[in-house]
């Protein structure tokens, strides 16, 4: 009986908020999405000019529009500074989307590719590649990194589906942090074993340091397109985020929905992880974020969480440098200094949701 | 409770235990003999028994008097506090896949130790017992850090809530290993990441020695409060019906468990699973009641590290695999069956 009465009572919310979705939230939509890539033009070009050698913001702009061979400055901005923000820009829009999209179609409060196992088990495959192919091209190696987020995801979804009550968040979570447990000391055997563990660590540590256009060439194609993706998707994932019954019931066909979902975030998850390491928790903060400022509806969310992840990620890479010249502060390690707080607080709000 | 039938079922209960108790011991030592034969340099067991009743040349006696006994010693020690220690935060916490490491408390013993090798290079033959003090502190505030967050007013302490956030705390502690292992040496990288992944080798009868008094004073300690285990496990209310004065209690075990994961991750590095499965496969064995569950844990605890660690020492012909991976191998396949059968 109450089941019943909770359900209809559910319906009747998910259609209400669907309804003051579409009056009011385009215009706030619209306003965060512009104040967003404000903020991030604003600290992309304080990340150029801030570093090593510090090089003023009108140079930068005279770099980027006026290129000039000859002078120095110019030459870093052009060949150091551009490629590993642009890098930060798709590292963080991908993490931010994946963490939206898993969010949206696990109605999980705190999924992130960290938490269920696709960072590992990137991590692991190129651990492998580290030992027996260290010379591998660089568009294989992002091949690989796909392949192994599919391994981790595969894994972790796998045995919450297994299970006799179906994926609960915290099964979810749970048997994610069990296959990473695993995956990483797999790596760790493999880095020990071949004496590459500190080569390993290094790459791990999550930074931007060193990435060059080369690299970026390779990965832009692949988040453009997961991207141009998730966006495609983003109205059936909001229907999927107000549950299963709900979905189906207003006739949408949700195992397509999560495949394709699923192969996107594969695909955003493995880039991201090929380019800077593990950095966790980009995906868990930035959808809560963008979700409290532009409401439920993913054709916001999508959309917001790439420009504020591309922000936070921007924004860390800069500060990494900062906190300790001429070291660099591996980005992932300021991340989690955001990002444990803000877990440990969804955690404790989430009374219900959560079991 | 007189009832007959009851009390048959006890009395059988009691048998099974014992049966599972000599069982274990005689595998137990059966491993020991096994390990003492197995290694990079291959003694005869006609030449393990010579040797142990004084016979033997001097080079078998150091193989295996200062090498291969204190480690395995040390193997089963470990074992069997990490897995009591997971045992009594399974009783406490109410949720059958807690253990100190999936808490984070492996984690935070981890990262003090790390801290300790980072900013004191070079004296880790002297750090055999500072060690284990360093890993106590991270622990201990680890696991306060993640229990105070746990708990809230008027709703206790949540045991999602406990699991939840070990996982945010290990996850967050994890990338600060990282700052910290991209700034040591190479060298004492190595030597760091090997103790990292759970690695034994290279013990002495020091780190035996550091190890047990913790052991001596906290196993005895936990086994004596097992009838309060079998209380909290009830939960809460039922608890309070019997009248045991839940937090003190409840704190006291809580610290008795960080104690042992703490002392045990500083000798064997990050060893995970062992406190998750030890408990589990115990409980299959002899019921949930803790007087038996803790000792069976521990012998169980024991022979898993041991057997994990002797395969990691013969199974590849030159160095040897980590014990801690060799345990993840095993556990993890083993944690994920046990979550997808998991109810509820």
């Amino acid at each position: 009986m109450n089941e019943v009465a909770d359900k209809a009572e559910e319906e009747e919310q998910a259609n209400q908020s669907l309804q003051i979705t579409r009056r009011i939230r385009p215009v706030i939509g619209i306003l965060v999405l512009l104040a967003g890539l404000a903020a991030l033009i604003l600290a992309s070009g304080a990340s150029i000019a801030i570093g090593t050698a510090d090089i003023h913001v009108a140079t930068v702009w005279q770099a980027i529009f006026h290129f000039d061979p000859h002078i120095t400055a110019h030459q870093v901005i052009q060949e150091v500074r551009l490629p590993r923000v642009i890098a930060g820009i798709f590292v963080g829009a991908s993490l931010a989307v994946a963490g939206a999209l898993m969010q949206g179609m696990t109605r999980n409060p705190i999924a992130d590719s960290g938490l269920l196992g696709l960072n590992s088990g990137a991590a692991f495959v190129l651990a492998l590649c580290f030992a027996f192919a260290p010379n591998l091209p660089y568009l294989s190696i992002i091949l690989y990194s796909f392949l192994g987020a599919g391994l981790g995801a595969g894994i972790v979804f796998g045995i919450g589906s297994l299970s006799r009550n179906g994926l609960t968040p915290m099964r979810l979570v749970l048997a994610g942090a069990a296959v990473s447990a695993l995956l990483v000391a797999l790596s760790q055997g493999i880095g020990l074993y071949y004496d590459i563990g500190q080569d390993m660590a290094f790459w791990y540590a999550g930074g931007l340091a060193g990435i060059q256009w080369t690299q970026v060439k390779a990965l832009a194609p692949w988040i453009l397109a997961a991207l141009a993706g998730a966006m495609a998707i983003s109205r059936s994932i909001t229907v999927l985020s107000l549950g299963d019954e709900v979905s189906a019931g207003l006739g949408q066909r949700n195992g397509l929905v999560r495949a394709g979902g699923t192969l996107i975030v594969l695909v955003l998850a493995g880039a991201a992880v090929s380019a800077v390491g593990v950095v966790g928790f980009v995906g868990l903060i930035i959808p809560h974020i963008v979700r409290y400022l532009v409401g439920v509806d993913y054709r916001w969310v999508i959309p917001g969480s790439a420009v504020f992840g591309a922000l936070l990620v921007v924004v860390a890479d800069t500060a990494a440098r900062m906190v300790n010249p001429p070291y660099e502060t591996p980005m992932a390690a300021l991340i989690a200094v955001l990002g444990v707080p803000f877990f440990l607080y969804l955690v404790r709000r989430g009374g219900r949701e959560l079991k | 409770m007189k009832h007959p039938a009851f009390d048959s079922h006890l009395r059988q209960r009691s048998k099974r235990w014992k049966l599972t108790m000599g069982i274990l011991t005689v595998l137990i030592v059966i491993c020991f003999l096994i390990s003492m034969n197995s290694g990079f340099l291959h003694l005869a067991p006609l030449d393990v028994l010579k040797t142990i009743f004084g016979g033997g040349t001097d080079q078998q006696r150091v193989i295996l008097f200062d090498l291969r006994l204190p480690r395995i010693v040390i193997s089963v020690l470990i074992g069997a506090g990490l897995a009591v220690s997971g045992c009594i935060m399974q009783g406490i916490s109410r949720n059958p896949l807690a253990e100190p490491g999936i808490l984070g408390i492996n984690a935070g013993a981890g990262l003090a130790v790390m801290i300790y090798v980072a900013f004191y290079p070079g004296e880790s033959q002297q750090t055999a017992f500072m060690m284990p003090v360093f890993a106590l502190g991270g622990a201990a505030i680890t696991a306060a850090i993640i229990y105070v967050l746990a708990y809230k007013k008027n709703e206790g302490m949540s045991p999602t809530r406990l699991v939840l956030n070990g996982i945010g705390i290990a996850s967050g502690i994890a990338a600060l290993m990282i700052v910290l292992s991209v700034r040591v040496s190479p060298e004492e990288y190595r030597s760091v990441y090997t103790w990292l992944a759970g690695s034994i080798s290279g013990t002495t009868w020091k780190y035996v020695i550091s190890l047990l008094p913790w052991l001596i004073i906290l196993l005895p300690f936990v086994f004596y409060k097992a009838k309060v285990l079998n209380v909290l496990t009830l939960g809460d209310p039922a608890a309070r019906g019997v009248g045991a004065p839940l937090e003190k209690e409840r704190f006291g075990l809580l610290a008795a468990a960080v104690g042992l994961a703490a002392s045990c991750v500083a000798v064997g590095g990050g060893i995970s699973f062992v406190g998750l499965i030890g408990p589990h496969l115990a409980r299959r064995l002899v019921g949930p009641n803790h007087q038996q569950l803790l000792p069976t844990s521990a012998l169980l605890g024991g022979l898993m590290v041991l057997v994990s660690d002797t395969i990691g020492r013969s199974v590849l012909s030159s160095g040897e695999v980590p014990t801690g991976i060799v345990v993840a191998i095993i556990g993890a396949p083993y944690f994920l069956y046990l979550l997808a059968k998991a109810r509820g």
